[in-house]
């Protein structure tokens, strides 16, 4: 085994950021939605607007840093190693076998996680945002001239569906984080920037 | 023990993971420090209730006052000896006229012509009802006259004193002249309006103290704070006119055509309209500068919405059914009688019917564009029962509309079941079809249609039931007691009823939500069996090992 350098700074930072908003949005939004009641409607309110803000700011930067880096190009999807992943994580994991996948730099996901961040950055990221800067400024709509065009339903309606999925992605992404071994692995990656890789090829 | 490397990891970071932390936290810490820290205080405007009271003129020195005065009248006279313009200007306005031609609708609306779910209509009832008009003259020869026959162009007419009396002694009796006090005395003591005056009227109509309103009664003339944080007499001491401005005798405001929506904001005199009858023209459109997110609220949410949280909030009830079927019932003796609550309020009337009463009434909300459309006498009824007698136009769709607090006053009264249309009624005087004195129905119709100018009745009267709407916007809460976010922005809330759009915290997207947490549930469930499957093949190693 040996430690490759896989996360920088940035990445990292970026990272543990948006997860803490994410998780105070999902929480704050989900009592605005009427799920249960935390902090109190307007707290919640009030909260969800501020950490919107500061992930709009957050994914400000991490745009620029994925152009100007070159890193948008981890996400582009393929199909090479697509199969033996999936089959990795059905079979082999419960055997010990190795990863079929090895992590560089510059391609520090799987194939696997490259179509799920994809799904994370195309679809729910721009759902949430789109649907949500417009449920934001709900009471410009009409000096906007948006009225006769959208309707709160639908805006709210979408806002919603984007959450759920974002929750399902939450959900998963955290139980995949402990899908290693040893099982804090990634998380230590996640922290330090360096990943445990097997020597060889 | 799982997570003891990941610990021990953690202890030993660098400070880059160190300082990330240190920024989640004040990231989290500025955002909900924002949030929580948000309060509300107007402080500061003590001094505004004290202002604008001083006049220029000692009305006691001056020799036209002097009297002594034989009757209204003579004062009016003497008035209108300095003010030459008042009576004109008096003689242009509603208080005057009781006419108000609400141009939207095309309608004549105004005292001489609506119906009301209260006493019906002043219609054939002038004897009582024009103890609130602005003039003398309703009984010339002693006997009170029909409003076709008063002299609405005599300027000796105005009642000047009803509103400039300062003593509170000043009453315009039904007789004109027969005072029981010193005239003189009023008319050297005249000043400017006051609640005493303004409430004299406003706070008692529909024949009683807070029957009509629900947002004024006779707790207005000293509230505390609590009742109305703008004329709180320890606090700024708010009168009638510091809103309703006045020019030229004529008073802002009105119910006939209230300004559902003020667009204008802070009203600036020589670029505005310069009235301050609504919300609006002292505290801007944006009002809530440390709570943003309810100024996104103003455009479609009128401010009385969440500042008047209750009606008649002052000790007084508001009357809130009345049921003019059950009236003319007589006791064992054949004479009328009246059964009482608890408190004291009627009931029962052999008069006037069955009552019913609430002080702190939740209002009812509606969308409200300013534009209401009456159901006159001779207009035939809309089928809707109850048949609203004034029908509210607004809605959601009408980017003019704004969510409107309503006190609904419902009850029955008196429709020509064959012609479809309600019935003017001649309750008070002392002749002999009065339904007050004689209690008989068909007596008191006639005499009531005769009365008007579409007369036609086809002889059968039954009851109908009915509902009005009255906008409030009085009786203004302190920020403490006004709505929260939940009263409106909950399951079963004050807007439960105000369907036909999507409401933060009200409105679910229930198969999307189940959609949802099914496929929370999934991944869930799915990751749970990977973890189980994960450690069922461990064990199995070990074991085979």
């Amino acid at each position: 085994m040996k430690k490759v350098f896989i996360y920088s700074s940035f990445e990292r930072f970026w990272h543990w950021t948006q997860a803490v908003l994410i998780v105070f949005l999902m929480l704050s939004g989900f009592e605005v939605h009427g799920t249960y009641i935390l902090w109190g409607f307007e707290e919640s309110v009030q909260l969800h607007r501020y950490l919107a803000w500061g992930l709009v700011i957050l994914w400000a930067f991490a745009i620029f840093w994925h152009i100007t880096t070159g890193n948008w190009r981890q996400y582009i999807p393929t199909t090479q190693k697509l199969v033996e992943v999936m089959v990795y994580y059905t079979k082999g994991i419960f055997h010990h076998l190795p990863h079929p996948y090895k992590l560089t730099k510059l391609r520090k996901h799987n194939p696997l996680q490259r179509l799920a961040y994809l799904f994370f950055k195309l679809i729910i990221s721009p759902t949430t945002w789109v649907s949500g800067l417009l449920y934001m400024y709900f009471a410009e709509w009409t000096t906007w001239g948006l009225d006769g065009y959208l309707s709160l339903f639908w805006v709210a309606g979408a806002h919603t569906a984007a959450a759920f999925l974002m929750m399902a992605f939450f959900c998963g992404h955290v139980y995949m984080a402990f899908v290693c071994s040893p099982i804090t692995a990634h998380l230590r990656a996640m922290i330090t920037g360096y990943e445990e890789v097997e020597e060889g090829e | 023990m799982i997570f003891s490397p990941l610990y021990d990891q953690m202890l030993s970071l660098k400070d880059t993971w160190m300082r990330g932390f240190l920024f989640w936290i004040f990231l989290v810490w500025m955002a909900t420090g924002t949030a929580f820290g948000a309060v509300d205080s107007v402080g500061g405007l003590d001094f505004l209730g004290k202002l604008g009271n001083t006049s220029s003129t000692d009305h006691r020195k001056l020799a036209p006052l002097q009297g002594p005065f034989k009757n209204g009248p003579q004062v009016t006279k003497a008035c209108l000896t300095c003010h030459t313009e008042s009576a004109k200007h008096v003689m242009a306005t509603e208080h005057w006229t009781w006419k108000f031609r609400n141009k939207a609708t095309g309608q004549n609306l105004g005292k001489l012509s609506v119906l009301n779910s209260f006493c019906g209509s002043p219609q054939s009832n002038w004897s009582v009802c024009s103890d609130c008009h602005v003039g003398y003259g309703w009984k010339p020869n002693g006997f009170p006259i029909d409003a076709r026959d008063y002299d609405f162009a005599n300027e000796g007419n105005v009642d000047c004193l009803v509103c400039h009396d300062t003593t509170g002694e000043y009453h315009k009796t039904p007789e004109d002249g027969g005072q029981v006090f010193d005239l003189a005395e009023v008319a050297m003591n005249v000043g400017r309006t006051s609640r005493k005056t303004c409430g004299g009227c406003h706070f008692f109509g529909g024949g009683g103290d807070g029957v009509k309103h629900g947002d004024l009664d006779s707790s207005l003339f000293s509230p505390n704070r609590s009742l109305d944080v703008h004329m709180h007499t320890g606090g700024l001491n708010f009168n009638c006119t510091t809103c309703h401005t006045t020019d030229g005798h004529n008073v802002t405001g009105s119910r006939y055509m209230p300004k559902a929506k003020d667009q204008r904001g802070i009203d600036v005199p020589g670029w505005t309209d310069t009235t301050r009858t609504s919300c609006e023209s002292c505290h801007g459109l944006t009002p809530h500068p440390k709570r943003p997110r309810i100024n996104d609220h103003t455009s479609r949410v009128a401010c009385q919405t969440c500042h008047i949280p209750f009606l008649a909030r002052g000790g007084k009830k508001t009357k809130v059914w009345w049921d003019w079927s059950t009236a003319t019932r007589l006791n064992s003796e054949g004479k009328p009688f009246s059964e009482k609550d608890a408190d004291g309020y009627e009931t029962y009337t052999s008069q006037k019917g069955t009552f019913r009463w609430a002080a702190n009434v939740e209002p009812e909300y509606f969308w409200f564009n300013g534009l209401t459309q009456y159901t006159l006498p001779g207009d035939p009824m809309a089928n809707e029962r109850p048949l609203k007698v004034n029908n509210i136009l607004g809605s959601y769709e009408d980017t003019g509309s704004r969510i409107w607090p309503f006190k609904v006053m419902r009850g029955k009264q008196a429709y020509d079941p064959v012609q479809n249309k309600l019935l003017v009624v001649h309750t008070a005087g002392d002749d002999d079809s009065a339904l007050w004195k004689h209690f008989d129905w068909g007596k008191a119709i006639k005499a009531g249609m005769a009365s008007i100018k579409d007369s036609s009745y086809s002889g059968k009267y039954d009851f109908v039931e009915t509902k009005m709407y009255w906008p409030a916007a009085h009786m203004v809460a302190p920020v403490a007691e006004a709505l929260t976010c939940t009263s409106c922005h909950s399951q079963n809330g004050r807007l439960a009823n105000l369907t036909g759009f999507y409401m933060p915290g009200r409105d679910r997207f229930p198969l999307m939500d189940t959609m949802g947490w099914i496929l929370v549930a999934l991944v869930s469930m799915g990751s749970l069996s990977h973890a189980a499957l994960r450690i069922y093949f461990d064990a199995r190693e070990k074991r085979l090992r």
